[in-house]
């Protein structure tokens, strides 16, 4: 297994608060690695540290063999690392289509407007969003909104994806179309590391799995052994019933 | 030696009336995060209404500052309602010239009025003399009553229900909103508030040196670089800063030509707003 | 090069440059000259608020620091004119980077107001600058103007110049809008954190389109205190043409680079008007005043917003 990013002793401190406390894994090549514990557990802060918005305080974060520790955002997706976020931000007074050239023009290959329409409209038409291309961003509705977020990521031509909480506030029809698009991303070999609440979805999604709680690693592996572990049944599924559960419905 | 040592204590006495027009305007950001850019109109109609009052009616200026404060009250809520009103929550743009389109309406009305002429309070008050430099009676009444309306303002925005609700929905409007304080007449009152404050403070200044209808401006930069100096949105600061800034120019004055000072005064302006944009006196009113 | 705006620009240099010269009308020269310097001010303007989304409230500094350069090298220094502004508009972007990279950090009504701060510090500076003349500033002497032909010959001169950059002013902010700058610049306006996410460098965009922004207005200043024979701090650093650089884009929209020529154009017939008036000649920043008010609370997208609005189809066509 090569590993595609690979983070090691991460941590962060706000003040007194330690957010994120010496956090260490790996996602390989095409591989879907999902990030899951309770609010607070510190999920969204290790992406913001590993896509520069935020820098740690100890540990480093390698991607495809550069140490980007550190890295102010822009340099890090034109690496070839992309993130959507958590509150949906379309640039609003901006078209759909004007929104993925964005992500296209100044994604990893620094394309020219030409093509990087080209990309966009491609990628529009890959999320189901075509018909939407001249749409405002701001007229959206939160469905296309999270789904925008994702396509202006792929826009990029990323090998990672991070994607934060893409799920939630959706409903099930849209969370289907939605798991879809995941799947057809891993198609194209690009890896993913996902934040969910939605258990059954990053369940049945994930090739591995770790949990986090209070800023630290409870548990990783795959998402039955995760689900098994005692200490994430108490800590975070509470019932060990609902962890069986999930991985037969998975 | 000594001179020097004056010249800054009476650069202190000015600065406290600076402090007081400062707290007008960084009362209106704290609360609302609008730049009043009508600040300095307020201020000269200040300077105007007390002219008016002592002149016509032949009030004493320290009695004037009580109807000058009442009338920049009721003008600024009207000025709320008017202009403010509807650009509160949008891009700064918007508030920025809703307000300088009052600032530009009124200062052309006072032109049309009292043209671009000087103006001056002919009342004197005897002063002290120390070691041969007089402080005039003048400039310790307006220092008294500057930090005098500052010390009200504190207690009021303190321990009053109404000065409680205008801390609440400075801090969180919605919070505000949602325990029944009604945010819009709040900020119509604190934006009232800010005005009145201009306008005694411009008053005071009518009573310390002579004046135009433009002089405001000046003045209004003047809030802005002790706005800067305390922090927006910082009452308790923007009085100490505006001593600092009366103390600066206090203390250059007997060193370098008169015409430096603004460059000291703006170049610190911009430093600090680059270096310290939470001001030098601590955090910035929490919101 | 076929676009529509390109013939657009092209029509409006040539009626500018055209109709005055055909008559050899003054009058209408002395009109369309103030009329260009104010497309020039607005339109890079424009680039700032427009585009960026960052309120340049002192952007009067540039014209006015472009005057003095351009003024005392071509009258103290002996250059000659064309060269004079070129390098005062060199001069000026320079000048505009080293500022930008200290006060672009700030954001919003900060930013604002640190553009005013600088615009006053520079003036009070200038005021104190033996070499720019002081507080009195520097007078041409009509010596100034033998160089072009006499003082007939220098104006027409003067005024050429002053619409080829404004074509220029109208040409680049085309070329920006619709280049991969300009559509990081738009993305920076929309949401500055979420355009570095996408992979745009924002303290480089930001200062690269602020000493850009300065170098037109820099060019026109020199030409335009040339051409008036005398140059002082007030009136080259005053913060009213400041806002009312603002006022014009703001009536003819913003991020438009034909509302930001239409709303320049417009706004000084206007004043033109209003100052000439016997009725309105006292009250000229009272109408003023109430026309930006009744634009910002009632149609803040300004002339072109309105027309978009109303026909959403035009969005695409007019630029």
């Amino acid at each position: 297994m090569t590993a595609l990013l690979e983070v090691t002793g991460l941590s962060r401190q706000f003040g007194g608060l330690t957010a994120v406390k010496d956090v260490e894994f790996s996602v390989a090549e095409g591989e879907i690695f999902g990030l899951i514990g309770p609010n607070g557990a510190g999920k969204s802060t290790i992406f913001n540290l590993i896509n520069g918005v935020l820098a740690p305080n100890t540990g480093r974060v390698v991607f495809g063999g550069a140490d980007i520790t550190g890295w102010a955002p822009y340099r890090v997706v034109r690496q070839g690392l992309a993130r959507t976020h958590q509150i949906v931000r379309p640039l609003n007074d901006m078209t759909v289509l004007e929104n993925c050239v964005v992500g296209a023009c100044f994604g990893r290959d620094d394309m020219p407007l030409v093509r990087a329409r080209d990309m966009a409209r491609e990628i529009l038409d890959f999320v189901g969003m075509a018909d939407r291309a001249d749409t405002l961003a701001q007229h959206l509705t939160i469905a296309h909104k999270k789904r925008l977020e994702v396509a202006r990521a792929l826009c990029a031509r990323p090998r990672l994806l991070l994607l934060d909480e893409v799920l939630a506030g959706l409903n099930p029809t849209e969370v289907a179309r939605m798991i879809d698009v995941f799947k057809a991303i891993r198609g194209r070999g690009i890896a993913i590391l996902m934040i969910e609440h939605l258990m059954q979805a990053i369940m049945s999604l994930s090739d591995r799995v770790m949990v986090l709680n209070f800023g630290a690693k409870l548990a990783e592996g795959t998402p039955r052994e995760v689900a098994e572990d005692p200490a994430v049944v108490e800590a975070y599924l509470g019932d060990p019933d609902i962890a069986r559960k999930l991985m037969e419905n998975g | 030696m000594f001179g020097v040592l004056a010249s800054m204590m009476d650069g202190v006495l000015v600065g406290a009336v600076y402090g007081l027009a400062a707290i007008g305007l960084t009362l209106i950001w704290g609360v609302m995060d609008i730049i009043n850019l009508t600040h300095g109109a307020m201020i000269a109609l200040g300077m105007f209404g007390l002219y008016l009052l002592f002149g016509h009616l032949g009030l004493t200026p320290y009695a004037a500052l009580a109807p000058v404060a009442a009338g920049g009250f009721v003008l600024g809520v009207v000025i709320y309602w008017v202009a403010v009103h509807r650009v509160i929550r949008r891009p700064p743009l918007m508030s920025l010239l809703a307000t300088f389109a009052v600032n530009m309406v009124v200062i052309g009305l006072g032109t049309a009025v009292w043209s671009t002429s000087p103006y001056n309070v002919a009342f004197s008050v005897p002063g002290i003399t120390w070691h041969g430099f007089t402080f005039t009676g003048a400039h310790i009444l307006a220092a008294i009553s500057s930090v005098m309306i500052a010390g009200a303002l504190y207690l009021f925005m303190r321990f009053t229900r109404l000065g409680k609700a205008i801390r609440a929905v400075a801090s969180n409007r919605q919070a505000a909103e949602l325990m029944g304080i009604p945010s819009n007449q709040v900020l119509a009152i604190a934006f009232g508030l800010g005005i009145g404050l201009a306008a005694v403070a411009g008053g005071l200044i009518a009573t310390l040196f002579p004046f135009t209808v433009l002089s405001g401006d000046d003045y209004q930069l003047k809030s802005f670089v002790v706005t800067v100096l305390g922090g927006l949105g910082n009452p308790a600061g923007a009085l100490l800063g505006g001593l600092v800034l009366g103390l600066i120019e206090g203390g250059v004055t007997p060193f370098i030509a008169v015409s430096w000072t603004p460059v000291i005064e703006f170049v610190l302006f911009v430093l600090i707003l680059i270096a310290f944009p939470q001001g030098l006196f601590g955090r910035r009113a929490e919101r | 090069m076929r676009h529509p705006m390109f013939w657009l620009i092209l029509a409006v240099t040539a009626l500018f440059a055209g109709l005055p010269a055909i008559g050899g009308d003054v009058g209408l020269r002395e009109t369309l000259f103030l009329a260009a310097v104010a497309i020039i001010l607005a339109s890079n303007l424009n680039l700032m608020i427009g585009y960026t989304g960052y309120v340049n409230f002192g952007n009067i500094v540039f014209f006015g620091l472009g005057g003095y350069f351009g003024v005392w090298l071509t009258v103290v220094q002996g250059w000659p004119l064309v060269v004079a502004v070129l390098a005062a508009g060199c001069a000026v972007s320079v000048v505009a980077l080293l500022f930008g990279l200290g006060i672009l950090r700030l954001r919003g009504a900060y930013f604002a107001l640190a553009t005013i701060g600088i615009n006053e510090a520079v003036q009070a500076l200038v005021s104190n600058l033996d070499v720019w003349g002081g507080s009195t500033g520097i007078y041409l002497s009509v010596a100034a103007y033998q160089a072009l032909g006499g003082a007939r010959q220098a104006l027409w001169i003067v005024y050429f110049l002053v619409v080829a950059v404004m074509a220029a002013s109208l040409f680049l902010s085309w070329r920006i809008r619709s280049s991969k700058f300009g559509l990081g610049l738009f993305a920076i306006r929309e949401d500055e954190d979420a355009a570095a996410v996408l992979g745009v460098n924002p303290a480089t965009y930001k200062a690269a389109i602020y000493s850009i922004s300065g170098f037109l207005p820099a060019a026109a200043g020199a030409l335009f205190f040339f051409k008036n024979g005398v140059i002082q701090p007030d009136q080259a650093f005053d913060l009213t043409l400041s806002t009312e650089a603002i006022v014009m884009l703001m009536l003819g929209g913003q991020g438009s680079v034909a509302g930001a020529a239409l709303g320049a154009f417009l706004y000084e017939q206007l004043r033109g008007y209003l100052l000439t008036s016997p009725l309105f000649s006292d009250f000229h920043l009272v109408v003023a005043g109430l026309l930006l008010l009744g634009i910002v609370l009632f149609v803040p997208g300004g002339l072109m917003g309105w027309l978009t609005q109303r026909w959403p189809r035009l969005r695409g066509k007019l630029e």
